[in-house]
């Protein structure tokens, strides 16, 4: 679990991460949003105790940062923004260093390391320096030192970079075994399809502050408003007639169309459909308007930027 | 034990490996090793036919102790480029991040790499020093006694962990290994005169001295190795991108230190300057008791070693030196000479220059030349003993109207720098070592420009034109 109360961090005048409120239970997934510089790595790397707040608190595994900086690094494990791997090693031997600065037993080391060059598609390519590798072997090698020690909490700053989508695909499902395995994972990252798929909760920062934070439907809601839902009919047939629940409002029409603004589409989208069925009309298509999260990150970059970015 | 010493290992032999698979750095080191012991044996047979024409002996004699000191040296001088780029090397390949996010405790890390950055150039160094030997042994040269072989092999050893403790040192503190090179002239420039003054005592040949001097060396590396841990920060290493000096905040630092948050100059003074002196109060006592050790060891010396040529002097020299300090000094001549403002600056300069030799030895060589000025007294007051003079009216006329003033401004000033050299070895929670350095500069200004330099400017006056007339009063 990771909790963080108005955790920030300041160099000199500048203030990099600025009163960060955190909760990720075990099982979750949360992604950090931002620009380049918006203070993700910052918070991370507060997250690992490699830097110390400036302000407010942090606890990672049930370890406060600042006292318990060596059990805290003990129960992370970090893809960090460059692989940080040593060159002249090859994947075996590296791996087995990462291992025993972790404290691993030779066996566990072993099999760990057998166990994730398997996994990752790395094991045929072990013994070859890893200067000869690929960008995205490399990051599939980072990504398994990250969990060479199994750790409880997992902070991945772009874990899919470069990667292939084959690769990304195996990250990505490696990621959501880890989740339902209890593991609290923290992913910084710009792709947001990615992101979509992943994260239980998001959060959006600008300038070291959280904009916005929340599930996805709680981020679409806030930003958008409640859910509008487009009907469509095979035949032209006149919508004007039709008996609406309570909490839906009409908001366009046309002859083979028409829009309505839900309120709680749980209640009220089946007794749209019941009474849609109950007339003429050939329902074709019930489908809610599409408002992806990159739709949702952008209006909230546009509106943190001032009112002239707004579309 | 074992178990904390285990990650140092780990770390150790990581570096090791990796230096051990790397071309740039092991092609030099062979080099080194193999070629300069030829190299330097060349020279010597060369410098012993030379030297032979002229019986100079003495510098045949000590030619093989140079050529072991420089060939100890030079594989160390290559291998610190290793130690430099250690830490920053890291940082700048993105490889540092991993390790620091490990469970490794902060002397773990530093002791790895500190290790291998020594280990690498000594096994280098040794290795020359040996194939010069066997080299040397079927020669007409003399092998040194195992005696002076302890000390060179000490002070190659010294001069590794000096350098490479530097070198280290400016590696965590530094944000590119460019930066990092350019500052390693801080390194190699001291070392180089501190190996001048080293062949100096080879070719003299005080083996007491060159003890003195290992032992000063290894005391230095030892300090550096404390600072180097003091001030090793993970936050440091990551939180700093940008090489650039940033004067403003240079400045806008050191002066928020200096002032302290006084209104005025007396409430500077009341709270200030009182709680900067409460703090350096213990080196006041040191610089005290430093003081009487010294004053008795200059006293001691003088006795011991000039009572044997006073021995040996005819009785006319004698009586002429006598004479001399019985002469009556010309007041007007010696004010002209000694003003005020000279006497003042001279002391001033004197008190900086302690400081300069403090900020780069971590006090040692600033509290040196303290005790130096401080044990001239006890020698002059065994000179003027030896000579029969009475030394208590002397020293009370001449030293005591202006001394009163002028010894505490020295002991004040000198405690200062003692106390930044001991604060500077000590971790600085919070702090990043510019910080704590500039910190420790304004609580030396504050000393200096609210103590020292009042002290010294009256001093000065006494000494001008109250001393005089009453030295000149006692010695009539």
């Amino acid at each position: 679990m990771i909790e963080t109360h108005d955790l920030t961090k300041q160099f000199h005048d500048f203030v990099a991460v600025d009163g960060v409120n955190l909760t990720v239970q075990s099982g979750q997934i949360l992604a950090l949003l931002g620009q380049n510089g918006a203070g993700k790595t910052t918070t991370v790397r507060m997250l690992t105790a490699l830097l110390h707040p400036s302000r407010g608190w942090a606890r990672v595994a049930g370890y406060d940062v600042v006292k318990n900086g060596h059990d805290v690094r003990a129960s992370v494990g970090v893809l960090t923004e460059q692989h940080g791997l040593y060159m002249r090693m090859n994947a075996i031997e590296y791996l087995d260093f990462f291992g025993q600065v972790y404290s691993l037993s030779p066996s566990t080391r072993k099999s760990r390391s057998d166990n994730l060059l398997e996994y990752f598609g790395l094991a045929e390519i072990s013994r070859r320096r890893i200067g000869e590798y690929s960008k995205g072997m490399r990051q599939k090698l980072a990504l398994a030192r990250a969990m060479m020690h199994d750790p409880g909490v997992l902070l991945l700053d772009e874990p899919t970079s470069a990667m292939d989508p084959e690769s990304a695909r195996l990250v990505r499902d490696e990621i959501a075994r880890l989740k339902s395995s209890k593991r609290t994972i923290v992913i910084c990252s710009h792709n947001l399809t990615e992101v979509e798929g992943l994260a239980d909760q998001i959060a959006i920062i600008y300038h070291g502050r959280i904009l916005l934070q929340g599930t996805l439907e709680e981020l679409k809601h806030k930003v958008f408003g409640v859910p509008e839902y487009e009907i469509k009919f095979a035949e032209a047939w006149d919508a004007s007639g039709l008996k609406l629940p309570s909490g839906v409002e009409m908001l366009s029409q046309t002859a083979t169309s028409f829009k309505v603004r839900v309120e709680a589409p749980q209640d009220s989208n089946p007794q749209i459909l019941k009474a849609l069925s109950a007339t003429s009309a050939s329902v074709m298509t019930f489908q809610e308007e599409t408002r992806t999260l990159e739709q949702v990150y952008l209006k909230v970059m546009a509106e943190a930027k001032g009112p002239e970015n707004v579309q | 034990m074992f178990n904390k010493l285990k990650p140092v290992w780990l770390v150790a032999g990581r570096e090791l490996r990796d230096q051990f698979r790397d071309w740039r750095v092991l092609t030099p080191m062979v080099i080194l090793v193999l070629c300069f012991p030829v190299l330097m044996n060349e020279f010597a047979k060369q410098t012993v036919d030379f030297l032979n024409q002229y019986n100079a002996n003495l510098i045949l004699d000590r030619l093989v102790p140079f050529s072991i000191m420089i060939i100890g040296f030079f594989p160390i001088t290559i291998s610190l480029v290793v130690a430099l780029e250690s830490f920053v090397g890291e940082k700048e390949r993105g490889t540092i991040e991993p390790i620091l996010s490990a469970p490794l405790d902060d002397w773990q890390l530093y002791f790895g790499k500190l290790l291998v950055g020594v280990a690498t150039p000594l096994i280098a160094s040794y290795l020359s020093i040996a194939f010069y030997l066997i080299m040397i042994s079927g020669q007409e040269l003399t092998i040194p006694p195992l005696s002076m072989m302890v000390q060179l092999i000490l002070l190659t050893t010294a001069h590794a962990t000096l350098m490479v403790s530097a070198a280290i040192v400016i590696s965590v503190q530094s944000t590119s290994v460019k930066a990092a090179n350019l500052l390693a002239s801080f390194v190699v420039i001291p070392v180089a005169i501190l190996m001048q003054g080293e062949a100096v005592m080879l070719f003299w040949g005080n083996e007491q001295v060159l003890w003195l001097a290992v032992a000063g060396v290894m005391i230095i590396a030892l300090l550096l190795i404390r600072v180097g841990i003091a001030h090793f920060q993970r936050e440091y290493l990551l939180g700093h991108e940008i090489d650039a000096i940033n004067l403003p905040w240079i400045w806008r630092t050191f002066l928020s230190n200096f002032v302290g948050g006084a209104g005025s100059i007396g409430d500077w003074y009341r709270n200030t300057l009182r709680s900067v002196f409460r703090r350096i109060l213990p080196a006041v006592f040191i610089v005290v008791l430093i003081a009487g050790v010294s004053t008795w060891f200059g006293y001691d010396w003088v006795i011991k070693n000039v009572s044997e040529t006073i021995a040996l002097a005819s009785p006319e020299d004698l009586k002429r030196v006598e004479e001399r300090v019985r002469e009556l000094p010309d007041l007007a001549n010696l004010r002209e000479h000694f003003s005020a403002p000279f006497l003042f600056l001279n002391n001033t300069r004197a008190m900086i220059a302690i400081l300069a030799a403090g900020l780069v030895s971590f006090s040692v060589l600033g509290v040196l030349f303290y005790m130096m000025n401080i044990g001239l007294l006890g020698g002059v007051f065994a000179i003027l003993e030896l000579l029969g003079v009475s030394p208590w009216p002397i020293f009370l006329a001449g030293v005591l109207p202006h001394g009163i003033l002028e010894i505490p401004a020295l002991m004040i000033g000198s405690a200062a720098v003692l106390y930044l050299g001991v604060a500077i070895v000590t971790p600085q929670v919070g702090k990043s070592m510019g910080e704590a350095i500039l910190e420790l500069l304004a609580d030396w200004t504050k000393i200096f420009v609210g103590l020292v330099v009042p002290m010294l400017a009256v001093a000065a006056l006494i000494e001008a034109y109250v001393t005089p007339g009453i030295l000149l009063n006692v010695l009539k």
